[in-house]
């Protein structure tokens, strides 16, 4: 399987070691030419505001909407999650997403840095670190979307259809335990 | 489920999702707007840029509370603010404001000239100036979470950032080639802790996520630093000190992105009108020259 990291801006070769260390071939996605020729796509942490500027700006963005309705499997992490929401709160003015989670996400929720954390976690039936940075929580989500995870009373770890977001960032960490639930839950099945 | 805020990982981690950005130095809410929209992946608030701290002269400090939390109302992206080399109070105030990330910088006054701040002591992350890898490792010893080549800010010069970048590296590359039983010299001659050294022996690389600063006044600078394998960019004065900021910023920003893609750094080049003026770092007497202060 060909999975592409939006290589934009942030920590995609931390994503792009874990497709890796998983066994996927890596492909990262600047050019429109990348993103045709991937089975599915990584949204990695980073700003949201610096990714869907670059992505405007190099005529990825609604490309890339494109691909999501067209059932293309996607996950992000952090910045990633707030760019597939369909619905943000504190976001910049004007902040723009590409959509496709039927969810409202809170922007920096947990506080500034000072107030990122570390904490266990359940998913999917297991226990896992999880590092969250300036990170967002699910503030409301629609009937399709399935709670993964949740920490402080908010979802962290939503799931709907093919689309999948952690407000933390697994790639951070050596755990791959999120990573091979895309591959294998979601990717496999389409 | 136990939450634990301040530690080493979070600290580093928040410096891995600036990577591949630019940080722009902004010295009020209308600078820091433009800076967002034009894709900066951070800001750095201070009352005065380099440029003019150097024009001016006077003692340089932090900037007034005022200021830096009106930039934080103004925008969402990460908000940085600079404290003098080993002024721990000022720290303890940005600290208290929520920056996101503290600069312990050589471009403000140093308030002490034998020590730099115990920045274990912070939940807040530290990035902070570095000329060698020795230096590199005491700051990253002492709690730096990030950290930026100094290169010579306020000058629009890329020189020296260039200089610190090469040497950075090759320090890097030489102790990678050592043997094991060769980096106790090897540190002893570096001025820095074992541990991190044989740790960057192993790895090939600094512990911590390493931008440039100094000197970054055009879109080919900053791609050049990327090239040098910096993960990111500062951009100090460079941007509004310029003829066209926002266009400016966001050719800095595209520039740091595809910094491998000369045809797009060339688009991106056209038309932006007036570069700020610059000084030849080799015209500053070595006194007045920033980057020197840190121990």
């Amino acid at each position: 399987m060909k999975v592409g990291v939006l290589a934009l801006q942030g920590d995609f070769r931390e994503h792009v070691s874990a497709v890796i260390e998983c066994g996927h071939e890596a492909i990262e996605v600047r050019r429109l030419s990348e993103l045709e020729s991937i089975d599915s796509l990584i949204l990695p942490g980073g700003e949201s505001t610096t990714i869907a500027q670059l992505a405007a700006a190099f005529d990825l963005f609604e490309p890339i909407v494109a691909r999501i309705a067209a059932g293309m499997p996607v996950y992000g992490s952090c910045a990633g999650m707030i760019l597939l929401s369909n619905r943000i709160l504190d976001g910049a003015e004007g902040q723009r997403t590409f959509g496709g989670l039927d969810i409202t996400v809170r922007r920096n929720a947990f506080g500034r840095q000072v107030d990122s954390f570390e904490s266990d976690l359940q998913f999917n039936g297991r226990t896992l670190h999880a590092i969250f940075i300036r990170a967002p929580w699910v503030e409301e989500f629609g009937p399709g979307v399935e709670v993964l995870s949740e920490a402080a009373g908010h979802p962290v770890a939503v799931r709907q259809g093919n689309l999948l977001a952690t407000s933390f960032h697994p790639e951070l960490t050596s755990n791959l335990e999120i990573h091979r639930y895309f591959f294998d839950e979601i990717c496999k099945s389409v | 489920m136990s939450e634990t805020t301040g530690t080493a990982r979070v600290k580093r981690g928040m410096a891995e999702m600036l990577k591949g950005g630019v940080i722009m130095d902004v010295v009020n809410v209308e600078q820091a707007k433009i800076a967002q929209d034009a894709g900066a992946c951070a800001v750095m608030a201070l009352e005065r840029v380099p440029a003019d701290i150097r024009a001016q002269g006077g003692v340089a400090r932090m900037s007034d509370p005022d200021m830096i939390e009106k930039i934080q109302a103004a925008v969402s992206i990460p908000v940085m603010a600079k404290v003098r080399i080993g002024h721990f109070v000022e720290a303890q105030i940005l600290e208290s404001l929520g920056v996101d990330y503290i600069d312990e910088s050589e471009v403000l006054t140093p308030a002490d000239y034998t020590h730099h701040i115990d920045k274990w002591n912070f939940k807040v992350p530290f990035v902070c100036g570095a000329t060698n890898l020795g230096e590199a490792l005491r700051r990253i010893n002492e709690g730096a979470a990030m950290i930026r080549s100094k290169g010579e800010a306020g000058t629009g010069d890329v020189s020296n950032a260039m200089m610190h970048m090469r040497t950075i590296g090759s320090e890097i590359r030489r102790l990678s080639s050592l043997r094991e039983d060769e980096l106790y010299v090897a540190a002893k001659e570096l001025q820095a802790p074992y541990a991190l050294v044989k740790e960057v022996a192993e790895t090939g690389k600094l512990p911590v996520v390493l931008f440039t600063a100094g000197g970054i006044a055009t879109p080919a600078d900053a791609a050049l630093m990327m090239q040098m394998g910096a993960d990111g960019v500062f951009v100090g004065s460079g941007i509004f000190k310029s003829g066209n900021p926002a266009q400016r910023a966001a050719a800095c920003v595209k520039a740091t992105t595809f910094y491998q893609d000369a045809k797009v750094i060339a688009d991106v080049s056209r038309g932006l009108g007036e570069a700020m003026v610059g000084i030849n770092v080799a015209d500053i007497p070595a006194p007045h020259r920033l980057a020197e202060r840190g121990w």
